[in-house]
């Protein structure tokens, strides 16, 4: 019960605590605090295009969150949800622009190659860890930076520019009702799609053989192999899956929010982002909604603080998300210094 | 009455949990000092006290009269409070001297000076008649010689309080005997000495006093002499306990394991099993007894699937399991109560319930096409915990939370209502107390009865002496003689496992089986 109570309370202390150091440190540098979170409310709240883009903004983190926790749920550490997410999103615009399907195959056909896109990047480095005992930690890292080069030249490669066609009409994520009633926001089906996910992972998780292996695995590896899992199976199996999470979540961009792919100098970020979710959201699937919607509105929202009369920069919204997840990830950190420590002296 | 060490009216809670209360220990200056107790008596919070890495609620500690606040561990040592860990403290690819200076390195000139210090202790090593070679590494000596480096250690900063942790859970008979007579060596030279331990005989053996704890609670301070094994286990669990263990003749029939020249490799791809002969009957304990690491280990991985064979042959029940997949082996019908039952019995986290479906997850009734039935899943946890006594919160605690003899409990209680043919128990009762020690004994005996085979390895000579029908004795990866329990005793045991064989003796049973049957 307490442990239940504790996944809720902390994360909510850790944003009130964010912010109080947040008004702190602006009222330290010249701004007006009340100002500029009134501002902030209002960039998430304010009217309903905010709203839509919120939700917009939303989406893609509920996915890097929920491959992140996955994969930790089972054990892994998987830092490449990021470059699985860019492998997602080249994949599932070039589906959606370069094929003529019926409308809405053609939409599942785009997010399906999306997401095994991102699952096939992760295979790799599931399958060394399994078979060779290769960290995933190192694999991934560098996988990032492969993805990000690798798609530019396929952009490149597919249409001789910087910036792909669009996704045909059949293949889009956007839906007309919604935008109208929003104000011509860019929010699309995605959220659905991602809250869908989060139930079937929670699912997965709860209540299969396969999620009770996974967990197992993730947990005691020499206890798994006593009961006669196959472990190896098992860890490119959670890799496989986290992956197709970081490359749906690369779909939601491609699909929904962009409907095209252009070649990036530098990472989105959103995937690293999902590590930071994951931990507000306790590593729960439900939780990484919670997670995923603080995320998304926060940098969302603060791109109205640097208006007037506040004018506040909006990197001080990264200050606040850092202070918040500094105190979200407190609770894993603490219990760990003061093992380390009575360790360390019971050692003399 | 001169007391070195007084431990006065002692209590620490841990939330709810009074681990001490009210505990009071006196050592007198230059006696042997037994600490008894169960798992979870409190012993090593009120042993955490004294070596400063607790701050008791209340109560005093004085050091040869003296009150003292041992803030942490390096007062300990200052005031002479020296402890030698069970699990040792030492850097294998160091030699002694290099272990024992490990933390303050003597300097001269702006280097260790490593030649004065293992002059020193070669001095306290002959002192004390340790024996031990100040420039030997540690992973080339036995585990005897490395706890005396533990001992050296102690020393060497000066202690003249050693307490130590139940120093005999990894040493051969002989090794043991030698470690009392160290002991005494000890006391002769003005040391006095705490002995943490649940073995009784021990205390019989070498102690002058005993402090008996139960549940927090310090019971009684009693003279060695003016007690036995009985009372002193009665006063430690709290009623009668018995030793002999209940058992009827075995009556062994047909052959269930059988094994051929097995030859196993560790993981460093070292031979540690080789050329192994065995064969297990039904309704009989088999007993494994040996020095660990003879190759019981790989012995245990291999007929359970969890290591290669590399030539030779197994069978169960006449069907050949020789390098199968751990699962299929499991459904051929095997138990397997491991060795660590921390590392490959039980995922932690999981809850008990969990824990007891490892094996079984994706058979009916606790799963049906891949879905599984928190029904049944309650409903077998609620029947082995109330069978095989766990104490345990609820079916939805995790195994981690379980002590040690309830998380064995949740593993014996798991591995028999599997219905096996074939029950492996690998250090079964290791770092057990007396109670729980008694009942998986009894479950033992009780499958054996039932028509079961039964692989019993232990390092406890007391244990496989009472348990077994037959005793072989592995030396070198090879078992080197069959004895009768009834016929033996423990000087020819522990010479056998010490690798000296009287006469070559092999399979006692050499009855005209053929492979396949």
């Amino acid at each position: 019960m307490s442990k239940n109570l504790n996944r809720i309370i902390i994360p909510v202390l850790s944003v009130i605590l964010g912010l109080i150091v947040g008004a702190i440190i602006m009222l330290v540098s010249g701004y007006n605090p009340i100002q500029g979170y009134s501002q902030l409310w209002n960039g998430i709240f304010g009217d309903v295009y905010v709203i839509g883009e919120s939700v917009r903004q939303i989406t893609p983190y509920i996915f890097a969150g929920l491959a992140f926790a996955f994969a930790i749920k089972t054990g892994l550490f998987n830092i490449g949800v990021e470059g699985q997410l860019v492998v997602g999103w080249f994949v599932s615009v070039y589906v959606g622009a370069a094929f003529q399907l019926p409308p809405g195959i053609h939409l599942i056909v785009a997010l399906l190659a999306g997401g095994l896109a991102g699952a096939l990047w992760a295979f790799i480095p599931g399958l060394l860890k399994a078979k060779l005992g290769v960290n995933e930690v190192v694999v991934t890292i560098m996988m990032n930076y492969t993805a990000l080069h690798v798609t530019n030249a396929l952009v490149r490669a597919w249409v001789g520019k910087d910036v792909s066609d669009k996704v045909h009409e059949t293949a889009s994520l956007r839906i007309p009702a919604w935008e109208e009633a929003t104000m011509y926001s860019r929010m699309h089906a995605g959220i659905i799609i991602a809250l869908i996910a989060v139930i079937v992972i929670w699912y997965l998780l709860r209540n299969t053989t396969i999620g009770y292996e996974l967990k197992a695995v993730g947990l005691n590896r020499d206890a798994a192999q006593y009961a006669g899992m196959n472990v190896e199976r098992n860890i490119v199996l959670a890799m496989v899956i986290s992956g197709f999470l970081a490359g749906l979540g690369g779909s939601m961009e491609g699909l929904g929010t962009f409907e095209y792919v252009s070649t990036k100098s530098g990472l989105t970020g959103i995937g690293f982002d999902g590590i930071a979710v994951s931990i507000l959201g306790a590593n729960h699937p439900i939780g990484i909604i919670f997670g995923a919607v603080l995320f998304g509105a926060l940098k969302y929202g603060a791109l109205s603080m640097p208006n007037p009369p506040a004018k506040i920069p909006e990197q001080m919204i990264s200050i606040i998300i850092a202070i918040i997840v500094f105190f979200a990830a407190s609770p894993y950190i603490f219990p760990w210094l003061k093992e380390k420590f009575t360790r360390k002296k019971g050692g003399n | 009455m001169e007391y070195v060490i007084e431990m006065l009216n002692i209590t620490k809670t841990f939330g709810d949990l009074k681990a001490n209360d009210n505990i009071t220990l006196q050592v007198k200056k230059g006696e042997i000092h037994a600490l008894l107790g169960e798992n979870g008596a409190g012993k090593s919070t009120l042993m955490n006290v004294l070596f400063g890495l607790y701050q008791p609620d209340s109560g005093e500690i004085r050091v040869k009269g003296k009150p003292v606040k041992i803030t942490d561990p390096n007062v300990a040592n200052d005031l002479g409070i020296g402890m030698v860990h069970q699990h040792f403290m030492l850097v294998d690819t160091f030699t002694v001297t290099e272990n024992i200076i490990l933390g303050m390195e003597p300097v001269k000139r702006g280097t260790i000076d490593i030649k004065d210090a293992a002059k020193e202790i070669e001095k306290l090593s002959k002192t004390y008649g340790l024996d031990v070679d100040p420039y030997a590494y540690i992973s080339d000596i036995s585990v005897g010689m490395q706890q005396r480096v533990e001992i050296l250690k102690t020393l060497y900063r000066g202690a003249d309080i050693l307490i130590f942790d139940e120093p005999t859970a990894v040493l051969t008979p002989q090794e043991i005997d030698e470690l009392l007579e160290i002991m005494q060596r000890l006391i002769k030279e003005g040391k006095s000495i705490i002995l943490i331990t649940h073995k009784l005989k021990e205390i019989m053996q070498a102690a002058d006093r005993v402090t008996v704890i139960r549940r927090g609670k310090g019971i009684k301070t009693l003279n060695v002499s003016e007690t036995n094994p009985d009372e002193l286990a009665s006063l430690m669990v709290g009623r009668d306990v018995h030793f002999e263990i209940d058992k009827k003749p075995a009556e062994p029939k047909d052959v269930v394991l059988k094994i051929e020249n097995l030859v196993v490799k560790d993981y460093r791809g070292v031979d540690k099993v080789k050329g192994l002969n065995l064969s297990v009957r039904r309704g009989e304990i088999l007993g494994i007894a040996g020095v660990d690491g003879n190759g019981q280990s790989e012995l245990v991985e291999a007929i359970t699937g969890l290591r290669h064979v590399e030539s030779g042959k197994i069978y169960l029940n006449g069907e050949d399991i020789t390098n199968k997949k751990p699962r299929e082996i499991t459904e051929t019908g095997i138990g397997h109560i491991p060795q660590d039952r921390q590392k490959h019995g039980l995922v932690l986290p999981y809850t008990v319930a969990e824990n007891l479906i490892l094996q079984t997850y994706y058979q009916k009734p606790y799963s049906k096409m891949g879905i599984l039935n928190f029904k049944s899943i309650k409903e077998n946890a609620h029947k082995i915990i109330e069978k095989y006594d766990v104490r345990t919160q609820s079916e939805l605690s995790t195994a981690g939370s379980l002590s040690g003899g309830n998380q064995q409990k949740v593993i014996i209680g798991r591995e028999i209502e599997r219905d096996p043919d074939l029950l492996i128990a690998a250090q079964p009762t290791r770092g057990l107390d007396v109670g729980a020690i008694e009942f998986i004994h009894k479950q033992l005996v009780e499958q054996r009865d039932k028509g079961k085979a039964v692989l019993l390895v232990s390092f406890e000579l007391d244990e496989v002496m009472s348990v077994s029908d037959r005793i072989a004795v592995i030396f070198d990866g090879q078992i080197i003689g069959i004895v009768d329990p009834k016929e033996t005793n423990e000087q020819e045991l522990g010479l056998l496992m010490a690798g000296q064989i009287k006469e070559p003796i092999y399979e006692s049973d050499k009855t005209p089986e053929r492979e396949g049957e």
